[in-house]
């Protein structure tokens, strides 16, 4: 491996994954597989920002949850860091925990109601055996929830007491709490409003930058994607259709799925007075 | 808005001052402060708000689908004239379903989970013209057929004797909608109807909504949180924030030249698919109000970047833009205020900058 080519940070290996179809309640019968994931090769540098999108079917959860060691493949390897982590295993998967994190599309099932925020907070700390001391974990607590944009009072409250965009912003402090090197947020916003979904885009992408992590963003929505994303994959029925540089997909995709899919996305007119830019935007 | 609208069908549906609170124990929630719209034969009205806009539940009081002792709802609903807040449950009954119809987002909870789809559409046709003299149960199968037939939903045959969980979401949506036009309603109310779809699917069923306007000649009114799906359905467009409507405009009107900063706001946070390199999202800052204690004022004044003193204290009515024939804005900023700033937003400034452009130099930002 050479310097200009350091190995990738994260990636998956003609990943296989088929899911067996069965009939009968008492009696059950396998009538076969369903094919979730049919070779899929894909990898993401370090400091990337991947999206991968596709329809309801098309394998990308899967994929995510096997490349964080959530789901085991029926054939093909997980790497991270050149190792193969397909098979990892005790302390080695708690280590890869800490490094890896996933944040959910709906924090309100990810989050236990009769927790505290605090307390959720708290607990990968207590899992993983850090900040014994109760101060310091609070201390730690009280800075991830301003890290996210909250204010640290919020740490007493119930996931039921916040709204869906306080909600996943406490799924995102949660999930860089242990400092991540590579987040996997899985429809991070299709269940938000638009103004707040736009909140919690710019939010992932300040705390990209900030804290240089790797972002694999799953998503149906091929316009959030534009904005997030460095390059993008495209998936289809368990296989990958297209992978490209974000503006290269955009402008000029290769495959006619890619095409239609970009085809179906409503779109609301260009205002009048000229386009959209980043030049002069602030935040 | 008849006054000044060029389509000369008389509307069907009229919607005036429309309230709508629920009693909970917290304090009275006002979802739908006044609010009024209307829409006409083949012709859609779309509502755009997020979650607590009222959009849903205006609609829904349209449809009588509100009704409890723990709400209150005045002003009028008129059908053809006739006033559905005030029509006795079982004349709801009657109209629902028959010449009012709804589709929902979730086509999984609004179809019986155990009986089969083309008995479910059957059923609604039997429920208004079944009886002594009505239809047959073979006459309302054919017809259920023929519903399913005019949704394209492939092989039908086999599919009207499906049940629901057997079919796709994008199937189970076009027996949704095939059941609504059992009865050849002259309302549509489309509630989110392809929120849970994937795109290519999505696309399928706008297309056949608007199909189906077309067709049967019927005033749709499609609520969504998508500007896009309601740049490409609606021929106008109502926004709706913290329970009241606060710009009201053609659809090609509203996106070429809105005049109410929420608008902007929703527009700067929409990403789009032609957005060019490095764009940025702008959010709107803060969260909705709470309906139970709304903000003074404005309404958007805890969130509008262009906010002065006096909109923290003046409550802006719905008025026609200045120089407009059907563009109603609810904004205290005047309309050459509004077209600098809004030609500086296209023109891809920060909120900041537009605001800067509206004021002298120097100016303290309270004043």
């Amino acid at each position: 491996m050479s310097v200009a080519e350091p190995a990738p940070l994260a990636g998956v290996e003609q990943l296989v994954k088929r899911f067996p179809l069965s009939r009968g309640v008492l009696l059950r019968r396998r009538l076969g597989d369903v094919p979730a994931l049919d070779g899929v090769t894909l990898s993401v540098a370090e400091g990337e920002s991947l999206g991968i999108v596709g329809e309801t079917g098309s394998g990308k959860s899967t994929l995510a949850r096997i490349l964080l060691n959530l789901l085991e493949p029926t054939s093909g390897g997980v790497r991270w860091r050149g190792e193969d982590v397909t098979h990892a295993r005790g302390a080695r998967l708690a280590a890869l925990r800490r490094k890896r994190q996933l944040v959910f599309q709906d924090p309100a099932s990810s989050l236990n109601p009769r927790k505290t925020v605090g307390a959720a907070l708290a607990d990968p700390f207590l899992i993983h055996g850090l900040l014994p001391e109760r101060a310091a974990r609070s201390r730690r607590v009280g800075e991830l929830l301003e890290q996210v944009g909250l204010e640290a009072t919020l740490a007493n409250r119930y996931p039921h007491e916040l709204s869906g965009g306080m909600r996943q912003r406490v799924g995102i402090a949660r999930a860089i709490a242990l400092g991540p090197e590579l987040l996997v947020a899985d429809e991070p916003v299709s269940a938000l409003d638009v103004s707040i979904q736009a909140q919690i885009l710019t939010l992932l992408r300040d705390l990209q930058r900030d804290l240089g992590l790797t972002l694999v963003l799953i998503s149906h929505d091929l316009a959030v994607v534009r904005y997030m994303c460095d390059r993008v994959a495209v998936m289809h029925a368990g296989r990958l259709v297209e992978v490209a540089p974000v503006e290269q997909l955009y402008r000029a995709p290769r495959e006619a799925y890619t095409r239609e899919l970009l085809a179906a996305v409503p779109s609301v007119p260009a205002p009048a007075s000229g386009p959209q830019s980043s030049s002069s935007s602030s935040t | 808005m008849s006054a000044s609208s060029p389509d000369p069908r008389p509307a069907v549906l009229r919607v005036e001052d429309l309230r709508v609170a629920f009693e909970t124990s917290e304090g009275l929630v006002q979802a739908v402060d006044g609010v009024s719209w209307e829409v006409a034969p083949g012709r859609t009205l779309g509502i755009v708000g997020e979650s607590g806009s009222g959009k849903t539940v205006a609609a829904m009081t349209a449809m009588g689908l509100t009704r409890g002792a723990r709400v209150r709802a005045s002003g009028r609903v008129l059908l053809d004239g006739e006033d559905l807040l005030s029509a006795a449950p079982e004349r709801l009954r009657a109209l629902r379903g028959d010449v009012l119809a709804m589709v929902f987002q979730d086509p999984l909870s609004a179809l019986h989970p155990l009986l089969r789809v083309g008995a479910q559409i059957a059923e609604a046709v039997r429920a208004h013209r079944g009886g002594r003299n009505g239809i047959s149960r073979a006459a309302a199968r054919a017809r259920a057929i023929e519903l399913l037939e005019q949704v394209a939903i492939p092989d039908v045959r086999r599919r009207v004797d499906a049940y629901p969980h057997e079919l796709s979401g994008g199937m189970r949506q076009r027996a949704m909608i095939a059941m609504a036009l059992a009865n050849e309603p002259r309302v549509l109310i489309a509630d989110e109807p392809t929120t849970a779809l994937d795109v290519t699917v999505q696309k399928q069923i706008l297309e056949l909504l608007r199909r189906l306007r077309d067709e049967l000649e019927m005033a749709m009114v499609l609520i969504t949180h998508d500007l896009g799906v309601i740049a490409e359905t609606a021929d106008e467009v109502a926004v709706m924030y913290a329970g009241r409507i606060v710009e009201h405009a053609p659809v090609a009107e509203l996106f070429a030249a809105p005049r109410h900063p929420y608008t902007w706001g929703l527009l700067r946070s929409t990403p789009r698919l032609d957005a060019p390199a490095g764009a940025e999202l702008v959010p709107i800052p803060g969260r909705p109000p709470s309906l139970i204690h709304p903000p003074s004022g404005c309404r958007f004044h805890p969130r509008c970047p262009y906010v002065r003193e006096r909109h923290r204290s003046v409550d802006p009515q719905l008025a026609l833009v200045e120089g407009a024939s059907e563009h109603r804005a609810a904004c205290l900023l005047s309309e050459a205020e509004r077209r600098v700033i809004w030609a500086r937003l296209a023109a891809g400034a920060s909120p900041e900058q537009a605001r800067a452009a509206i004021e002298p130099a120097g100016e303290d930002r309270s004043a």
